[in-house]
């Protein structure tokens, strides 16, 4: 399963990121690392981006980028 | 040499608080060489040899930002004496993964936890010995907000500075990582600054070739290492980079779980959540965003707005106008006179009224007196005695006042009941049958006419506390003085005319940046992106590109230099270069005067333009996304939503004041001598000689406007008046319709309505065509001076903001070319060479938006 297709209100462990380059690493330097914990909130009134809380804080993703993201 | 103590963090952990903290009131903006990165520096107060540097705020120190690397290449190059990072306590996983990054560099550090308050308030707590001993460099708990512990953490960071051995640095990274780094370490030992090179080995490690390049490092080494590297990410499984970020987070999950005690909290929502839950709601989010946006139209644009009303007041009384009524101290006119019982408003009305009777008699009567005189003989000044005989039997048929923006005859307002009830109610009252909404004109004999002389311009001061104006004071100083008359007319309209235009501009901005500022500080523009960014996305906008568009609708300036709340380099210019097509109140001026003079019968053309602009902004996005300059990865959107929070005034008016002087300062320096030289070569002839406004043809703007007139042939205006016209425009866009009516003052007709249109006629067999045209070609050619100022500033580079112009230039003549010749086509004016390039130029727009995308978006 990916990020992307994960309810707001859901839970996961993230367990690969795909992807390279300045997309990867931004997203990695969030803090949205192998075995981290997330939780989506919400998604946007438009259905894109979407809203997670990770390591205590909130961050918006598009899908686009939350799919590159592998999680159980 | 001062102490230089640079101050590194998140954005959002409060570091501007804590840099004004330290500094007081002693700092400057500056702009980082190349690039529109804001650095400010300040002294430490109380200390002249500590200057506190702060750095843009950052999350990582990764070369795929412009922040990030200019954040390191000045801790690289630069070498501030010692670094100052300052931690969020409420959020410590995600800012120690800056400190570990920063701790590489072998610079004296100290870190600062902030928003202590905030975290004993939550009953949490952190070990700070275990937590220095851990990161191997003093932590000091602080809250920047206030003021608690914040001179301590600075003189503690002097200190480190004084200590010249660094303590141990900690061992982030586990296993075959660190083995390896170890090796490279060794491998470049003596190659690169023995301070650096654990960050350089680390780079090497992440094959970060920007820094790599910098630091030096020789190539055979970094071929060397190569093999090192794959294994590691054999058996790890990823690639270097990521390897590299994950095991940080890990060292920082290991020591704050060691270090931080949060305390239990209940299940209960935040104010935060509370806040949030609403204004990012499924079907609230937008009206409420909407509300937003109409507010800060009101308070910047609007009629009737408090922006408005200060530009106004800046613009007409303040600065550039004879003066203003101090608020609340107005009355009616109590001295005897004409004037007696009048509003000052009504009084000027009455004035006009006889000041046109007046002049349209005396010129009947001057026509009569010259009848039939040879040319020589012909008596030009009302003589000193009225030939009574001849006065009785001149009657001037026809007067009227012109009203201002379209210069038809004002129209009638009776006062019958009625009518003024519906008036007052905001409804139109033409047609009702008194004859409101029709011309008014008037019939002036001689009686009429002796009444009419003796009226004399209303006395301001009669009707309240009158404050003249500061070019009103110079240009009366300078009388006083019996300054020549051009010296006197450069100094004020000419020298003060460029200052008062430079400061006009500032209520407005003023305005705008206040309630960005809020936006901005309490953490809703961030949720303004999250709510807007997939709609923007699909022309290569960003979400918080919406603002700059709607400040736009009415003010340029303020618009493009909304667009600093972009983070993406890209996004933002994209949005300055956009932003201006939306058409300004200034233009609204233009359209005003055409619709009137042109389009009587069309009432859709006004809001057509405003239709326009918006689709100039979307296909134009799309364009530009595709072409080079826009071209290459997208930016990523992965952006915090930070926690709501109050912000506090002081944070807002230095925010506000500092842009409003960056305006004030780099824009005026372009503004004002461009101004200046506008109105120079309007009022002057090429022997210096001042002109008045309606010797406009002697001047040096007549001639320039002959050079460049075949520019604009093509687009059915090609005559000096046209190109003078859309010349003097960029003093101020409002300045076209001014310039027109002095250029067309010798075509037949009463008005200067009639005027402007017999000098459309004269120039081109479609008169409306060419008006559209010109009309088209004015709105959508880059802004005013003002606005154009602002942008090469914003764009942080001449190349950008020659970019910027020459895109709007040609988007604007294009418009106008299309206009012009295909509706020649169309009215039956026949197929010509121009109509054959402006079909190919418009297949070719056509085109630049549809063509695929070269690179993936």
């Amino acid at each position: 399963m990916t990020l992307n297709e994960v309810k707001p209100g859901g839970s996961v462990k993230i367990v690969r990121i795909n992807g390279a380059g300045a997309v990867k690493r931004r997203i990695m330097d969030m803090g949205l690392t192998k075995g981290t914990e997330v939780a989506v909130r919400k998604i946007a009134p438009l259905g894109d981006p979407i809203e997670l809380t990770v390591r205590g804080y909130e961050l918006s993703i598009r899908k686009d980028e939350a799919a590159a993201i592998e999680v159980v | 040499m001062a102490t230089k103590i640079a101050l590194a963090g998140n954005p959002n952990c409060g570091k501007t608080t804590l840099f004004n903290d330290l500094t007081g009131s002693d700092q400057y903006v500056g702009n980082w060489p190349g690039v529109t990165v804001e650095k400010k520096d300040g002294l430490l107060s109380g200390r002249k040899d500590v200057v506190i540097q702060d750095l843009p705020g950052i999350y990582s120190l990764s070369p795929y930002s412009l922040e990030e690397v200019v954040a390191r290449n000045y801790l690289v190059s630069e070498k501030p004496d010692a670094i100052l990072n300052i931690v969020d306590g409420s959020n410590l996983e995600r800012n120690l993964y800056l400190t570990t990054q920063l701790l590489e560099l072998g610079l004296p550090m100290v870190v600062a936890v902030n928003m202590v308050d905030v975290m004993r308030r939550n009953g949490d707590t952190l070990d700070i010995a275990r937590l220095e001993k851990a990161l191997g460099c003093p932590v000091i708990e602080i809250s920047a907000l206030k003021g608690e512990g914040t001179k301590e953490a600075a003189l503690l960071a002097i200190g480190e500075v004084a200590k010249k051995r660094m303590s141990e640095r900690p061992h982030v990274f586990t296993g075959s990582v660190e083995h390896a780094l170890a090796h490279i370490e060794e491998s470049l030992h003596g190659k690169v600054e023995n301070a650096t090179s654990r960050w350089a080995a680390i780079k090497v490690f992440e094959r970060d070739t920007k820094a790599v390049e910098m630091l030096k490092v020789p190539t055979d080494i970094v071929a060397h290492v190569e093999e090192h590297i794959k294994d590691c990410e054999k058996e790890m499984d990823d690639d270097a980079e990521s390897i590299i970020t994950t095991q940080r987070y890990a060292y920082i999950q290991k020591i704050v779980g060691e270090t931080f005690k949060k305390s239990p909290r209940k299940a209960s929502l935040t104010l935060s959540d509370k806040i949030d839950k609403v204004v990012t709601h499924r079907i609230l989010a937008l009206p409420i965003f909407i509300l937003s946006l109409c507010v800060m139209w009101w308070l910047a644009v609007a009629d009737g707005g408090p922006g408005t009303i200060l530009t106004d007041w800046a613009n007409d009384g303040f600065l550039g106008g004879e003066g203003w009524h101090l608020p609340f101290t107005t009355h009616e006119c109590t001295a005897d006179g004409a004037y007696k019982g009048m509003e000052f408003e009504d009084a000027q009305d009455e004035f006009a009224k006889q000041d046109a009777s007046k002049s349209k008699w005396e010129e009947a009567y001057l026509e009569k007196v010259n009848e039939g005189k040879p040319d020589g003989e012909k008596v030009e000044k009302m003589p000193e005695k009225i030939d009574e005989a001849i006065a009785k039997t001149i009657v001037a048929k026809g007067v009227f006042v012109e009203d201002e923006e379209t210069g038809e005859p004002k129209t009638k307002e009776c006062d019958c009941e009625k009518c003024t009830k519906k008036r007052e109610a905001g409804e139109d009252c033409e047609g009702c049958g008194c004859g409101c909404g029709e011309p008014e004109m008037w019939d002036v004999d001689y009686a009429a006419y002796q009444k009419a002389a003796e009226y004399e311009e209303p006395d301001p001061s009669q009707f309240g506390v009158w404050v003249p104006g500061i070019g009103a004071l110079i240009s009366s100083a300078m009388e006083k003085m019996g300054v020549n008359e051009t010296v006197a007319s450069l100094v004020n309209d000419g020298a003060w005319g460029g200052v008062a235009t430079v400061l006009g501009f500032v209520p407005v901005i003023c305005v705008v940046f206040l309630f960005l500022a809020f936006l901005e500080d309490c953490g809703y523009m961030a949720r303004v992106a999250f709510i807007m960014d997939r709609l923007f996305r699909k022309f290569g906008l960003s979400g918080k590109s919406f603002i700059p568009m709607i400040v736009g609708k009415g003010c340029g300036v303020p618009a493009v230099m909304a667009a600093r709340t972009i983070e993406s380099e890209r996004d933002r210019r994209m949005t300055i270069i956009l932003a201006t097509f939306i058409p300004c109140g200034a233009k609204t001026v233009i359209i005003a005067m055409f619709a009137a003079i042109f389009f009587r019968d069309m009432w859709y053309v006004a809001p057509l333009m405003d239709v326009v602009g918006i689709a100039i902004i979307v296909l134009g996005g799309i364009a530009l996304k595709k072409s080079k300059a826009f071209s290459g990865e997208a930016a990523p959107f992965v952006m915090e939503l930070p926690a709501y929070h109050m912000p506090t005034f002081g944070g807002i008016f230095r925010h506000t004041w500092n842009r409003v002087k960056a305006y004030m300062l780099k824009a005026g320096m372009i503004i004002f001598p461009a101004c200046v030289f506008l109105w120079f070569i309007m009022h002057f002839d090429w022997g210096f000689n001042l002109l008045a406004d309606e010797e406009i043809e002697k001047s040096m703007l007549h001639d320039m406007g002959s050079w460049i007139a075949w520019l604009f042939a093509p687009l059915g205006f090609g005559t000096w008046q046209g190109a003078a016209a859309s010349v003097s425009a960029e003093i101020a866009k409002e300045q076209a319709t001014a310039t027109l009516g002095l250029v067309a003052a010798n075509m037949d007709g009463a008005s200067t309505a009639a005027h402007v249109s017999n000098l459309f006629a004269s120039m081109s067999d479609f008169p409306k065509l060419a008006a559209l045209s010109f009309m088209l070609f004015n709105l959508f050619v880059p802004p005013c001076m003002v606005a154009i100022a602002v942008t090469f500033r914003e764009m942080g580079s001449k190349a950008w903001g020659w970019f910027a112009v020459g895109f709007q230039l040609l988007v604007g003549y294009m418009l106008a070319l299309s206009a012009y010749q295909l509706g020649m086509l169309f009215a039956g004016g026949g197929f010509g060479i121009w109509t054959a390039i402006a079909i190919v130029v418009d297949l070719w727009c056509l085109w630049m938006v549809v063509r695929p995308a070269k690179c993936k978006m």
